[in-house]
This record gives C-alpha cells, structure tokens and sequence, in this order.
C-alpha cells in the first residue's frame, strides 16, 4: 500500500488561502483546456475581480448537469458555465439555479428571455464536407443522394442530440421516414463528435455533423480552406450555450459579477477563435476574418425548452427505430 | 481437539487470511458505489423496452467476440509454442499492443486499415474488388478479436507450454504423429484452458462501447454499457443505470461461474517462453501452415498498429508541454497502480479458491461509469472529489488490471506450490518467507508479464477521471481526447502515438525484465 | 522416542494403521511393495496428512496438530528437494533460517556441511550445475544443519546409481551416527536396508507390525515379507 500512500500524500492539493475570494465555475472539459477559452478568460477576470477563479471541468455539458445533479445543493460550485439549450428544461428542473440580473444585448439569431441561464456563445448544427466533396442542400437531397455521413449517437452526444431535433423540428411527423431515407447514407453513428469528426478526417465519411463554424477552424488554425458547411432548406438547428448561477453559491456577487464578464467584450473576443463559436455579444471588434465566409443559415431552428423536452424521447424512438432496421 | 492447522493444505499461512481479505475488499470497491447509487436513487429502476434489445445484442457480440478470439488464437498460440525463430521474442511482445492501446486511437487505426478508406479497400480497389464494409455486427466482432486476440494467444500459449516436454517425448517414442500428439496431450490442455479464455473476453466485451457503436454502424449497435451511458447522463435514471450495471455483474459471474464448471479459470501454471522441443513436426505442410498464421496474425495486429504511428510521427513534434506533463502523471499513475495491482493479485491468486477468483474476475464486470459516479457519490460529501481524482485514478487502474494480473499469477503460484510446496513447508518457509524465497524468484516471469500488462493498461485506460477531473493534472488519455475535442487532430495523434510508446515501452521493461535471467 | 499411537490413516478409500514406536537413535526401514502406504505414513509423520485418528508424540510430546516445519523432522522427497532458483549455500542455509538472515556463526555452519558432505568449493552454485549425486549431497547438508532428532528419507536416492546410492547411505549412517538422530526410510531392497537399518518395518495390505531387528526379520521372514521378497 505504499505506493497508494504516496499518491495520496503527493496528489491531495492544497486549499487556497482562505483570504481570497474563490469562485469555482464548472465547465466541459474542452472550455478549460490551454488552447480553449479557459486560461485567458481565467486571467482576464482574476485581474478584474481580486478573486481565485478555479474552473473545474467535467465531461461534456450533459456530464456537467449529471454532476450538478448528483452533488445537489451540497455542491461547491458557484457557476455553471456550458450547458446548452437542449439541456436548460432539465437543468430548470432541478432547482438547482438561481436568477440573474445580467442585461445584455444578445447577438443571437432569436430572441433570449431566461431568467436563469446567460447565453455566452451559439452555433448552428451542420454538415461539414470537402469543397469538392458533394453537397446536398436538404435532408431530403442528403437521403436522395449516395453521399456517406457519420453523425453522432443522441443518447451520448450533444450534436447527436442536435441533429436529433433538427430533423424532427424541420419534418415533424415525417422525422421517421426521413431518417429511414438517410440510413443508407449514415457510414455509422459514434458516442461524440470527437470520434465522428475523426472518421471524417480519415476520409471514412464525405460529410460530417458538426458546426457552420468548423470550417472556420481549419481556415483560421491550420490555413487550410479545404472544408466547407453545407447550407440546408430546412434551416438549421442552433446550439445556444448557457452559463448559470447556482443558488447555493456561497459567493453570490462575485458570482453575478462573473455572469456580467461574460457577456463583456474581453470574454466574448476570447470564444470565437477558442471555442469556434459565434459569440453571444459580438464584441465592439466584430468577429475575427475568417468567419465572414461562413454560411449563414436563412433560417434557425431552435425548440423552445419545454417543447424540446417533450419532443426529445418520440425523437429518439422514431431514431432508433428507424435506423436498427 | 483444535481445528488441524496444516494437513496437506500446503501454504496455509499465506493462502488463508489475507487473500481472502484482499478479495473481500476488491468485492466491496465494487459493490460500495453500486450500493450508493442505489441509495441515492432510491431503488433499483426497471430497464426500458429499449434495454432489452440492447442486452441481446450485447451478448450476441460478446459471445460471437469471444468464440472467435479463442479460435483464433489457438493456431497462432501453436505455431509460437512448436516453432523457434529469431524474433520470437519480440514477436510475443509486439503481439501484445493492441490490447493497451486507448480504445479511441486503435479504433481510428482499424478503420485507417479495415475502413472505406482504408488500406484494404484501396487494395482492394486497384484489383477491381467490390469495397468491403466494416461497419456492422462482423465488424464489431473483428474489432474485439484484434484487441483481445494477443490476451487470448498469451493465455493459451502459456496452456501449451504447460504441457511438459517429456509427455511429447513420449508421444514420440511411441510414434505418433502430430495428429495424435493433438489428441492426447493438445485438446485436453486445450479442454481446460479455452473455457477461462473465453470468459474473460466475453466478460472484457461486455463492457464494450465505444467501439460496439462505432462499428456497429448505428442504434442496432447498442449495448448495456452505452444503456447506461443513456441513463446517466440523458435520462438521469441513476436506478435504471444501478439495475444495467447488475445486469452485466450478473452475466460475468455466469461466465465465470461456466469457465470454473467446463475448464478452470486459472488455467495451467506456465513455463515461460520456452519452445517445447517437439519431434511431430516434421511435415512440411505443418511448418507452412504455422508461417501463415503468424504472417496472418502478425499483418491484422500490426496493420492498424503501423497506421497509429505513422498518423502520429508528425503530431509528435507538436506535442506542448501539458502533454508532456500529462505523459508524466500517467507514468506516476501507471507505476503506483502496477505496484497496487501486483500486491492484491499476489494475495488473491495464494488464496486458490473458486469464489475468490470469481471476484478477482468481477472487475471485467464494472461499468467504468458506474463505478466513477458510485465513488464520486461516496467521497463527495466527505472531500472534493478533485482532490480525489489521481487516488481515485490509480485505485480504479489497479482494480481494472487485477482480472488479467490474476490470470497470469493463479496457475503459476498454483505450480511453484505443487512443485515446491512439501519442501518449503518442510524447512517452515511461510508468510513473507515463503514469498521472499520461493513465490517471488519462481514467479518472476509471470510477475513481469503481470507488471508490464497492467502498466500499460493503467497507462492507456481513460477509466473514471471525467467525473473527478482534476483540471491541473490530466492524464495523457484524457490529453488525446481534449485535443480531439479541439480539432487539434494531428497534435492528438503525437499524443496518442507517445502513450502508444510509453505504454509499450513500460510493458516490454516489465516482461522483458522479469523473464531475463530467470531461473529454469 | 517416535510413538504412533493406534494412528490410523486414511487417502481416498485407502486406510492404514499404525501403532508401534522407534526408540531413540533407532534406523528404521519401511518396506513393502509399491502402493503399500510407505509415503502416506511418512507424509502423516512430517506433519502433511491429518491422521483420521490416533496420535503422533516425540519423546511424550503429541506432534498431531504441529505444522510440518515446526514437527523435530527433517525429511527429503523422492525430488525436489532443492529450490532450482537459490545457490546451494542458500538452500543449505534455510535448514538453519527459513528467512535466509544467517549470522557469521551460521555461515560457517553451512560451509563446514557442504564440507562434510564433500561439497567444498560449490556454495555458490545453482542445482541445475550439479550432478544426481551432489544435489543430494546438498539436500543431506541441510538436513545437517537443520539438527532435527528424526529424519525421514523417503527414497531421495532412486535414481542414482548403486554405488553412489550405497555411498550416499553410508554418508547418512555416518550423520544419523555424529547427530544421535532417529531414522526412518522408505526401501525397496533388502540390501539398503539390510545397509543400513538396524529394524524393519513391513507395510502390506493397509497394516503395518512393530519394527523387527533388521537381521532377524530377514532370517525368519513373515508371510507379507516373504511374499514380497518373492
């Protein structure tokens, strides 16, 4: 047992100094990596605030509201940052949240009213493929066509899920026999996007699910203009990321105070080349270049939260019904 | 009168109390977090329609994943047990990767070569063949033959190496051929050992996920573990999840339970890497036929194996300096869980009884997700679990190796006590003695194996740390998923090619290190 | 003084009965034919076997229920009676220490029983190097140290050849000489034990009589006797 010991003794960290205010933001993994948002957003708040912002990180956004969950009010965070939309009616439901004060302009293709949740940064859903790849401009084209997808499983994935009440959004009773249609299309369906996006890559797939800002990426990162998101008649679903107070916060200000730097320019300068979204408040810069060549939808979809909650199991079921045939 | 301390009960002073203890608190490591799941869900919840489908074709895939590893294996183990060549050795090694390499990147390596743009179909392609498709039920069971295959070969070819040479001597002298030399002395080795082989594959396909679902090709793919994933995370059904995860508790001690009544879990204790000399080999076929099923072997491991490298030798030098140090955290965690690892396996595999090795199996049961939200459920009202992250990490590493450490110790501690057992009584080596002076110097070979396969998998299993995620020292699995998660796809694959690397190079240090110099 | 009273013992369906003593100093012979239960009494003596009843005593002592390190036996098997993976000044040693911590005094009691049994100069050898004969010469020096009063031989010498398996006896008549200790061995040939024992005990059919002086046993032999000497 002596080497458990030693790890314990090593690993076991040290609380801050109990003089500075801490403010402890869980996020998705991603957010808090070194080429994420995290480190500058860290930096520029701890400057301002005279506090310890400690970001910890959990999985994804569905990961991050199951922990939440199972810490309940005994939890220590003070803010949540990164559930989205397809998640608020659930994360409503728990009671776990508290208002905010927050007044912001949204840059946002619909129109915000929460009093809980702060939109930080939105994105629309989308088939990413080759410029000289194919390009159906519909579901309906996509299906007619021998163009390969892989998209990603709903039950464990938040574009999986995306794409889920896209379809049944834009076809509604028909959803079914628009995902029987695309069966022979989809190449096969992973737990995330990191594997599908993988696949696609290694040419498995001509298109992917994935974001309008992917392309953006690789066009900014990697000055590769290679990749392209198709645009769709039906419109296209949106991805709205959400950051929240907790109402067992223990630090309500500062708190609110960090909802408020949220929709700052500093903090919504930092996303769109960080986490390749369009930012919720486009900062007074404007968007980075690059993303001005980038499809812009003609029409967005989003389900309300309650509607989405109440589509999401009949949407799952026509799935998996119509594609283990 | 007092209850007969010895009576041919040979070790009994280390086989007693402490392997039992140690099984019992493996036993209880997996059942407490169930337990407050199950507490804080208030009860079992009842599977969905949709769970049942999901169960069949997770035994369905299991079951055919397993049959195949086994068939395969054992001309493959044959070939290595009945010839000698000259990179035998790294041969065995080398066959032992694909069984520690992170699911994500071997399976992005199996489709670099198995996919629609892989190198088969382009092979295929330029002689005019039809592509073939890997995604599906066939596909999801080749997957599982390539990452258990090497488990399986190691498995049975300690089995062949258990036979000794005199018996094939004999067989010799009583001129037989190598079809009778099958009879007598291969098919019953054979007859004890597959049963364990195919409940530990099955048992390790079980739990698949990732990998059933992206090769299954879609929602027919579903398996418990993904139920689970569904449970957790999308309805929030923490019931429902405790009552999949039982499901899979339940189907692995059936597989034991059937390995333990058909053949032995343990399987025969092992010379190690020692080619039998055989005098019913000397057909030409035979020795054509042993080539092309190690060159067969050897292409199907290696092929996906090379496509990882070569995918990862530019992203090499472009891995930062948190990749560098996650690569360090593993390593610290690899070693202390190793260490963990080889303790409670060597207390266990003394204790030789069938209910503790059925445990020592249950680890191949536990839903990682399960597991890392019952302990997060148990420490969080007592600390934070981010303090708890690298502890919790190790623990869990150690406990995932202990089914396969313990594979590999049980029947050669079973065979140095057979061998030496009387003897050691005799001068009253027990306890630390007997372990200092017989069990650890006969046992080195299998403890090096032991050692290097459970570093490697300590170093290459993501296992619970989501939950627990400790945001200044992530491990470099956990690296090569953040960076895939951040397009960062070719720093990813440096990432995963440098834990490919030091995965191996902490298996070979262990196996090469135990076997040499070992004493006959 | 070794007593086995009214021992009885039982493997499978075979039972065997024993209930005679062998004084102090005493040599032993057991023989009989193979199956007979010559190892299955020596196995209960050193302590491997549970006697169904009955009691084991050394000098009054009741040795049942003591674990066979802990017995006054020293006992050499048929094999293996070297571990493969130790020097012989190892394997000699641990008749002295089992966990091998030997002071000065106990090393030079391992160099002085490699000597005696004419293994000078081979301490730091490893089994395997040996031939038949020196790895029992080995085994013979750890019973030496080990100073146990009873010795128990359960045909260690089988293999070799007569003449090496004569001298090896003669060695152990020698040390059971020097040490004053009791001996019991397993033998198939009337000339060993003739060589060596000063009594017999014959094992037939699950039964077995107090030992009979070895030369007397042999001049007027019992019916068991004389049907297994042929």
């Amino acid at each position: 047992m002596r080497h458990l010991a030693i790890a314990t003794g090593l690993f076991i960290a040290t609380s801050v100094a109990a003089e500075t205010p801490v403010l402890q933001v869980y996020t998705y993994d991603s957010f808090n990596t070194e080429w994420g948002p995290g480190p500058a957003v860290e930096a520029a708040f701890e400057a301002e605030c005279g506090c310890d912002l400690q970001f910890i990180a959990a999985g994804d956004g569905a990961a991050l509201l199951s922990r939440l969950r199972l810490e309940g009010a005994r939890g220590e965070a003070d803010v949540v940052l990164g559930l989205d939309t397809s998640l608020i009616a659930q994360a409503r439901d728990t009671g776990l949240f508290a208002p905010h004060q927050v007044q912001a302009e949204f840059d946002l293709p619909i129109a915000w009213e929460d009093p809980l949740f702060l939109p930080f940064d939105w994105g629309y859903f989308a088939f990413v493929g080759q410029v000289d790849g194919p390009a159906p401009t519909s579901f309906a084209a996509l299906a007619a066509s021998d163009a390969k997808i892989v998209i990603q499983d709903p039950r464990s994935s938040t574009p999986g899920l995306g794409l889920l009440m896209w379809v049944k959004l834009a076809y509604g009773d028909q959803a079914a026999e628009i995902w029987a249609d695309l069966a022979d299309n989809i190449v096969t369906v992973t737990p995330g996007w990191s594997e599908a996006y993988g696949l696609f890559l290694e040419g498995e797939a001509d298109l992917v699910l994935s974001y309008t800002t992917s392309p953006a990426y690789h066009l900014i990162a990697e000055d590769d203009a290679s990749k392209r998101a198709l645009p769709f008649d039906e419109g296209h679903y949106m991805q709205v990321e959400v950051a929240a107070k907790l109402a067992a916060t223990d630090q309500p200000e500062l708190a609110e105070r960090f909802l408020t730097f949220i929709t700052s320019d500093t903090f919504q300068s930092v996303i769109p080349t960080t986490n390749w979204m369009y930012p919720a408040v486009v900062p007074s810069e404007g968007l980075p270049a690059g993303f001005e060549t980038l499809i812009q939808p003609a029409k967005a979809l989003l389900a309300p939260p309650d509607q989405a909650a109440a589509l999401r199991d009949v949407a799952l079921e026509e799935w998996r019904r119509a594609l283990s045939r | 009168m007092a209850p007969r301390p010895v009576a041919l009960n040979r070790g009994a002073m280390i086989r007693g109390w402490p392997g039992r203890s140690a099984a019992l608190a493996l036993a209880a490591f997996l059942l407490a977090p169930l337990i407050a799941i199950l507490w804080r869900a208030g009860g079992f919840g009842s599977l969905s329609t949709a769970d049942w489908p999901a169960l069949r074709f997770t035994l369905l895939q299991a079951v055919l994943s397993a049959l195949c590893s086994a068939a395969l294996a054992v001309p493959v183990a044959r070939a290595l047990a009945r010839r000698r060549f000259g990179l035998r050795g790294a041969y065995i090694a080398l066959m032992g990767a694909p069984f520690i390499l992170p699911v994500i990147v071997a399976v992005i390596g199996f489709i670099a070569v198995f996919g629609r743009a892989g190198l088969l179909n382009s092979g295929l392609a330029l002689i005019g063949v039809a592509p073939v498709s890997i995604y599906g039920l066939h596909g999801v069971v080749l997957a599982h033959v390539f990452f258990n295959l090497p488990l399986s070969v190691r498995l049975i070819l300690q089995g062949w190496q258990a036979i000794p040479a005199e018996r094939f001597r004999l067989v010799a002298l009583l001129g037989a051929d190598s079809a009778s030399a099958q009879r007598l002395l291969e098919w019953p080795m054979l007859r004890q050992v597959l049963p364990g082989v195919i409940a530990v594959v099955f048992a390790i396909c079980l739990t698949s996920f990732a990998v059933a679902l992206t090769l299954g090709g879609g929602p027919r793919a579903t398996t418990i573990e993904l139920a689970i994933y569904q449970a957790f995370r999308f309805d929030f059904d923490l019931g429902r999840a405790a009552s999949l995860s039982l499901v899979q508790f339940a189907l692995v001690t059936l597989a034991g339970l059937a390995a333990l009544k058909f053949g032995t879990l343990g399987g025969p204790g092992a010379g190690f890497d020692r080619p039998v000399a055989r005098w019913d080999l000397t057909g030409r076929g035979l020795r054509l036929a042993d080539a092309l099923w190690l060159g067969l072997a050897a292409l199907f491991l290696l092929g996906p194996l090379a496509a990882v490298i070569a995918r990862g030798l530019t992203g090499l030098t472009h891995l930062g300096a948190a990749v560098w140090q996650a690569a360090m955290v593993s390593l610290a965690l690899a070693l202390a869980a190793t260490g963990l690892t080889l303790i409670l396996a060597l207390t266990i595999a003394t204790a030789r009884r069938g209910w503790v090795e059925l445990v020592g199996m249950a680890p191949l049961a536990a839903s990682p997700l399960v597991l890392g939200t019952g302990l997060f459920l148990l420490i969080h009202p007592l600390a934070r679990p981010a303090d708890w992250a690298l502890v919790v990490t190790l623990t869990v590493n150690a406990a995932m190796a202990l089914p396969f450490a313990l594979r590999i110790l049980t029947p050669v501690i079973a065979g140095i006590e057979t061998d030496y057992g009387r003897l050691a009584d005799q001068l009253n080596l027990q306890g630390w003695t007997r372990l200092r002076w017989l069990i650890l110097p006969r046992a080195r070979p299998a403890l090096g194996f032991a050692a290097g396969l459970t570093a490697a998998l300590s170093m290459g299993d993501l296992g619970v740390i989501t939950l627990f995620a400790d945001p200044e020292r992530a491990t470099l699995p956990l690296m090569v998923w953040r960076l895939m998660g951040a397009y960062q796809m070719q720093a990813a694959a440096g990432a995963a090619l440098l834990l490919l690397i030091l995965s191996f190079a902490l298996f070979a240090l262990f196996d090469l290190g135990g076997r040499r110099h070992a004493d006959p | 003084m070794l007593t086995l009273e009214t021992l009885r013992l039982t493997q499978d369906d075979f039972t065997l009965s024993a209930d005679w003593q062998v004084p102090t100093g005493g040599r032993v012979a057991l023989i009989g034919p193979s199956g007979a239960g010559k190892s299955t009494l020596m196995a209960a003596i050193a302590g491997f076997l549970t006697p169904t009843s009955g009691r084991i005593l050394w000098d009054g002592a009741d040795i049942t229920n003591v674990a066979p390190g802990k017995r006054p036996v020293a006992m050499l098997f048929q094999d293996g009676n070297l571990f493969p993976h130790l020097t012989l000044a190892q394997n000699v040693g641990l008749g002295i220490r089992p966990d091998l911590r030997l002071s000065a005094a106990d090393k030079d009691r391992v160099q002085t029983a490699l000597d005696r049994v004419g293994l000078e100069g081979m301490a730091a050898r490893k089994p395997a190097t040996l031939s038949g004969g020196q790895q029992s010469r080995a085994a013979l020096a750890r019973v030496l140290v080990q100073r146990r009063p009873l010795l128990l031989l359960d045909e260690p010498f089988a293999s070799l050849g007569p003449a090496l398996r004569v001298e090896m006896l003669d060695l152990v008549a020698d040390l059971c000489r020097d040490t004053g200790a009791t001996l019991i061995l397993v033998s198939h040939t009337p000339d060993d034990a003739r060589r060596i024992a000063d009594s017999v005990v014959v094992v037939d059919q699950g039964a077995t009589d107090a030992p009979v002086d070895t030369e007397a046993a042999f001049a007027n032999p019992s019916a068991a006797l004389s049907h297994y000497l042929g």
